[in-house]
């Protein structure tokens, strides 16, 4: 009886801190001006914010005696897909130059996204 | 032998993956669950093998653990960071940067990782790769000194890739 009331505070634990910080991220998203420092915030909710969510999930399933593993399937796929989201928005914001200009970078010529395909004639892949 | 097991299973890794994956899906382990998710992790790879061209060589799994946990840690240490920016720095204060950070990692799967650690710690998105892979281009929130956090992210990252990749 005590074990299972102590997974229930720590459950109820791990959502309050979830909500805090998916809460963070939605202040942060709100507050920034550039869609550049926007972009901090999601990743930020996509981490701890869904991750104490469900950490809470998988403990009511054991207090309830039924172990769930979705969960962890479930943050593997955010933690595959989150990059890739905001890699892409990235991408976005530098092509329609609604951002600083980034610097160029020391070893290259240009920045992938910037490069145009007329440029060069030959399809050569690093 | 070899060359039969190589035909049939070209990726086994993601053989693996797969059938864990299926297994997790089901929820429940059961000897059944265990053969049609082996199945399925030979199946996948091989009709999908045209577009896998190569097999990442060389993966050290010890070494993926300790950076899983290093980058667990980085984590949740950055989100507590991040979020004392988000409330307590105004707008105008804030210091956002570009940082250029030279690869010295070749293969793509290595790459791909280390731009996936430097978005899911929060307070640096990664951007954009230069057009011949030799540079990363980095985004961060707020920072002082832009070159401390590049030397961080080779010293912490990059050097823990190279070992594991090599």
């Amino acid at each position: 009886m005590t074990f299972d009331a102590i997974i229930i505070y720590a459950a109820a634990a791990a959502l309050f801190i979830g909500s805090a910080f998916v809460l963070v991220g939605v202040i942060g998203l709100l507050k920034f001006n550039d869609p550049m420092t926007r972009l901090h915030a999601p990743t930020k909710v996509g981490t701890i914010g869904i991750g104490m969510l469900l950490l809470a999930s998988v403990l009511v399933s054991l207090a309830k005696g039924e172990p769930s593993m979705h969960e962890f399937l479930i943050m593997a796929f955010l933690f595959v897909t989150a990059p890739v989201s905001a890699h892409f928005i990235a991408k976005v914001c530098i092509h329609r130059q609604d951002c600083v200009a980034p610097p160029s970078p020391r070893a290259d010529d240009t920045w992938s996204t910037l490069k145009s395909p007329d440029q060069e004639t030959d399809n050569t892949t690093a | 032998m070899a060359r039969a097991f190589r035909w049939l299973i070209p990726h086994p890794l993601l053989t693996l993956i797969l059938a864990v994956v299926w297994i997790l899906l089901q929820n429940q382990v059961s000897a059944g669950m265990v053969v049609f998710g082996i199945i399925l992790g030979v199946l996948i790879p091989w009709g999908t093998s045209i577009w896998w061209p190569g097999t990442p060589q060389g993966v050290r799994i010890g070494k993926m653990l300790t950076y899983s946990v290093i980058v667990l840690w980085d984590i949740v240490v950055a989100n507590i960071q991040v979020a004392w920016i988000v409330l307590t720095v105004p707008n105008a204060k804030l210091r956002p940067a570009w940082i250029v950070v030279p690869l010295t990692l070749k293969q793509p799967e290595a790459i791909t990782m280390l731009a996936g650690t430097i978005t899911l710690t929060p307070g640096t998105v990664s951007a954009d790769l230069s057009d011949e892979g030799h540079s990363l281009l980095v985004h961060v929130l707020h920072t002082d000194n832009p070159d401390a956090v590049r030397d961080e992210i080779n010293e912490r990252y990059q050097r823990r890739l190279l070992e594991i990749f090599t």
